[in-house]
């Protein structure tokens, strides 16, 4: 039997403590004197939120796949055990060999929110080794970051030995034959850090020099060494349809925010949403093979049990074979009574249908996304949905028998007025008002609600908005109240509700999404001062913040409310990823303007992802 | 077709709580195959009820569900496959087939026995103490608790729910598997059979903090372990463990 990491008396005093014993369905166990590798791939949340994660079990699997490698996880231990582990010295363990992190030879975190970066320096910590990159020693782990927010690593970057830019499923393999070269008597951590630097979408931030101008800008950012790369390019999965996929994902015993079996159909979207980082990074689009996508649904199915599976993409509705797919879905799930948790799909007669036949319409509410109020701010953030289309949609829905309506807004867009926010109450409105005018009285099943909710827009490195401003938490403040009162002034106001995000996490974002390397010791800071899970509300000092950004004489406004000059060097710009600054600096005009964008299918705009050879930039998509 | 499934949970397992259990078995089910009959409606679930659910950290090789399946095959193949599907630290030990008109495991369950051991570690100084009173506690007429509920406390006298209790060696108690047990310096522990379910329900745990009571000891809720050894229900004459209620599927 597996012994554990942690004692009866503690797993009894905590929380949940099957977050901490592994041994799930699927997971996978090994000799660790058979395999040269150990991984220790972490998620710096709690572990019913990395377990739900689609990319923690690729690259799981993926590793595993290989004979010499054996990948382990952990989630951050959530604050009752972390304060065990301090006081008893207990340090970071794999749940599968339940062996603490200094055993293992990487360190790999995932780096999904912003919000999460005093969790990488829990796990950093916890592991026993130094916070900051530096001090490690010869021995010491390698610790590896990678995802969405590797796409500006610089705030965390004195922590982290090697950022992965880009999807993971491509350069792993030869990163881990590198590292089998150097293992050994003679290993030494910074050759071996060298070299790695030269794979493609290998990033090791401490072979670069940034320096800085009088008005606190970048002035230059330059490698140490002439063998360093000086951009270093986005790793893309070019035969997206033949790529590694878990057909046996690990599936936990307990209840996980994604408590069913995952598809991914789609990477990437066509859209180009001027505020979305997503639909920047990952391109370009490419679509998973119909026929792969319909043998992975059964085989995950018949490996988990689950009894539920869904599809995961940035717009589900965009890919090319979705009626096919929900087709045989409906189908053959139907047989083997496993429900299909549909995407946020675009209300039209076909999804109408699709929703009619899996769900139960009494019970399920429709989503639209506008984003903004008025059409003039979404053609501003190219938001291609209409008022025309909203209320038609919301118009058959009603006639079909749905009487549940969320709607998601942004607050705080570039060039956005008060005219353009009042718009979201009258939009909220006249969807009400179709109901009463669609649907008769005598058949009316329930009454119209109409939920509108609203966070607050943060700029993004990778978007046309990374120029942009973000407002102020006074101004989000003013046009949450606004927007509020205008709701109240409506006809149906009993029937529409307006909920909005918390402003002060909105803005630690902001900071640390378009921050720098001078963000490090307030980071760290917070850190000590006993910040972690920031994600979570409870946890989340915003004072806490705000003094060691202080202490650190950091000045907040440099990085939020600021306008960027067109040709200011960004903390990003070392990384290539396909998009181009140029195209990027259009579409800032371009919203400026109020000038939309054609999507990639209706006319590509030459974005510069084409040069990945893959995708929707090409007329057979892969 | 009522089928009633035994398993044993055992090892890092007892920290799964019940109804995660009832999931992971769920999914077991899918996975082996076999041929479970689902509720109507939008979402369906499989018809599958669990007997006595198992406290956090106790483990067990008399666990009951019970479930309604379309068809069935031979109890041999059954546990075969489900076992197939199983993680260490669970393992189906056997399957039944109901009666028709046989009631669920939940609604007959009476009684479960149970060892009580020490774990490897603790009260060294006073696991002879321990052993050498039981006898002497065991004896006396009445057994009083102070049962604290949100708004009231009252003193109950649970002797009359304990059935049996003795200090047995571990080889004396039939249908123990050691391999079932975790880690421990004595080769013997304190067998209890109690009384369980709806009406009247004592839990080891209770008996072991009244026995410390009484040797005027603190309880150290972790010193010690608790181990299942059967499920019982009422038959109408006797006491007999759940699987009774069924037969085993042959060839034939
Ligand atoms: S190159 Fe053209 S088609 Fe390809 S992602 Fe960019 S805009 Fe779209």
């Amino acid at each position: 039997m597996r012994k554990l990491a942690l004692s009866d008396e503690i797993l009894m005093t905590i929380e949940k403590p099957a977050r901490y014993i592994g041994g799930e369905v699927n997971s996978v166990m090994k000799e660790a004197d058979d395999v040269d590798i150990r991984f220790l791939m972490c998620f710096p949340d709690v572990y019913e939120v990395g377990m739900s994660h689609l990319g923690i079990q690729i690259l799981y699997d993926m590793l595993n796949k290989r004979e010499d490698t054996w990948c382990e996880r952990a989630y951050s231990p959530w604050p009752d055990l972390d304060k065990v582990m301090r006081e008893k010295n207990i340090k970071l363990f794999g749940l599968e060999s339940q062996e603490s992190a200094d055993h293992f030879d990487f360190i790999g975190i995932t780096l999904q929110y912003e919000m999460c970066y005093t969790n990488i320096l829990q796990m950093i910590d916890l592991s026993g080794i130094s916070v900051y990159q530096k001090d490690r020693k010869n021995d010491d782990p390698i610790v590896i970051v990678g995802g969405p927010c590797a796409y500006n690593p610089e705030p965390i970057a004195d922590f982290i030995d090697i950022v992965y830019i880009g999807e993971g499923e491509t350069v792993y393999g030869s990163l881990i034959e590198l590292y089998k070269k150097h293992q050994g008597k003679d290993y030494d951590r910074n050759s071996f850090l060298r070299e790695a630097a030269k794979i493609p979408g290998l990033y090791v931030p401490s072979l670069y020099d940034v320096e800085y101008n009088d008005d606190k800008t970048i002035a230059s950012f330059e490698p140490k060494y002439d063998d360093v790369p000086r951009t270093v390019l986005k790793q893309v999965v070019t035969d997206f349809s033949k790529t590694t996929y878990p057909e046996k994902p690990v599936v936990p015993f307990i209840k996980t925010i994604q408590d069913r079996a995952v598809l991914e159909i789609m990477r990437g979207c066509i859209r180009g949403c001027r505020f979305c980082q997503a639909g920047a990074i990952y391109r370009p689009t490419r679509e998973k093979n119909l026929e792969d996508l319909k043998r992975y649904a059964i085989e995950m199915i018949e490996n988990t049990g689950y009894e539920e599976i869904s599809l995961s993409s940035l717009s589900s509705s965009d890919f090319t074979k979705l009626p096919e797919l929900l087709d045989f879905l409906i189908e053959e799930m139907g047989k083997r009574k496993v429900n299909i948790s549909l995407p946020s799909l675009r209300i039209d007669a076909f999804s109408l249908d699709v929703m009619s036949k899996v769900q139960d319409i009494k019970k399920t509410s429709l989503t639209f996304a506008p984003e903004a109020g008025s059409q003039k701010q979404r053609d501003v953030i190219n938001k291609g949905l209409t008022r025309d289309i909203i209320l038609k949609g919301a118009r058959d829905a009603f006639i079909g028998g749905w009487t549940k309506v969320k709607l998601y807004f942004m607050l705080g867009q570039p060039f956005e007025t008060y005219e353009d926010i009042e718009e979201i109450a009258k939009l909220s409105e006249a969807i009400s008002e179709e109901f009463f005018d669609a649907v008769p009285k005598d058949q009316r099943k329930g009454m119209v609600e109409v939920g509108a909710s609203a966070s607050f827009f943060v700029p993004k490195p990778f978007t046309p908005f990374q120029w942009a401003p973000m407002d102020t938490m006074e101004s989000f403040t003013n046009k949450a109240h606004f927007v509020k009162d205008k709701f109240r002034e409506q006809l149906n106001k009993k029937r529409l509700k307006f909920s909005y995000h918390a402003a002060d996490v909105s803005l630690l974002e902001g900071i640390l999404a378009r921050g720098d390397r001078r963000l490090a010791p307030a980071i760290y800071e917070v850190y000590k001062n006993g910040g972690i899970f920031d994600a979570w509300g409870e946890y989340y000092s915003h004072e806490r913040w705000m003094e060691a950004f202080e202490k650190y004489g950091i000045d907040i406004s440099f990085y939020l409310t600021r306008e960027r000059a067109d040709d200011e060097i960004f903390p990003w710009d070392f990384i290539d990823a396909g998009v181009t600054k140029r195209f990027l600096l259009n579409e800032w005009k371009n919203a400026k303007k109020g000038i939309v964008t054609p999507n990639c299918r209706e006319k590509c705009s030459g974005c510069g992802a084409a040069r990945f050879g893959s995708g929707v930039c090409f007329k057979n998509e892969t | 077709m009522k089928l009633r499934i035994k398993y044993a949970k055992y090892g890092s397992l007892k920290f799964i709580g019940h109804l995660d259990v009832m999931r992971f078995f769920q999914k077991a089910i899918r996975r082996a195959g076999l041929d479970v009959a689902y509720s109507q409606g939008f979402s369906p679930h499989e018809l599958i009820t669990f007997a006595a659910p198992l406290g956090l950290s106790v483990t067990s090789e008399g666990e009951y569900f019970d479930g309604e399946f379309n068809s069935v095959t031979t109890t041999k193949d059954m546990v075969k496959r489900l076992n197939e599907q199983m993680v260490e630290g669970m393992e189906v030990l056997d399957v039944r087939l109901l009666k028709k008109e046989a009631k669920t495991a939940m609604a007959v369950v009476s009684a479960s026995d149970y060892v009580v051991y020490i774990k490897s570690g603790y009260l060294n100084d006073k696991a002879e103490l321990l052993f050498n009173s039981f006898d002497a506690f065991m004896s006396s007429d009445t057994i009083e608790i102070l049962k604290k509920s949100k708004k009231t406390e009252k003193v109950v006298d649970i002797k009359p729910m304990i059935i049996k209790a003795a200090v047995f060696p571990f080889d004396g108690i039939d249908g123990l598997s050691k391999e079932y047990l975790g880690e421990r310096d004595h080769e013997k522990g304190f067998f209890m059979f109690l009384k369980t379910g709806s009406e009247e329900n004592l839990k080891p745990e209770l008996v072991m903090e009244a026995y410390c009571k009484f040797l005027d000891i603190p309880y150290e809720p972790h010193a010690f372990s608790v181990h299942r050894l059967e499920t019982y229900m009422n038959d109408g004459e006797s006491t007999v463990p759940l699987y009774m209620a069924g037969e085993m599927i042959s060839d034939e």
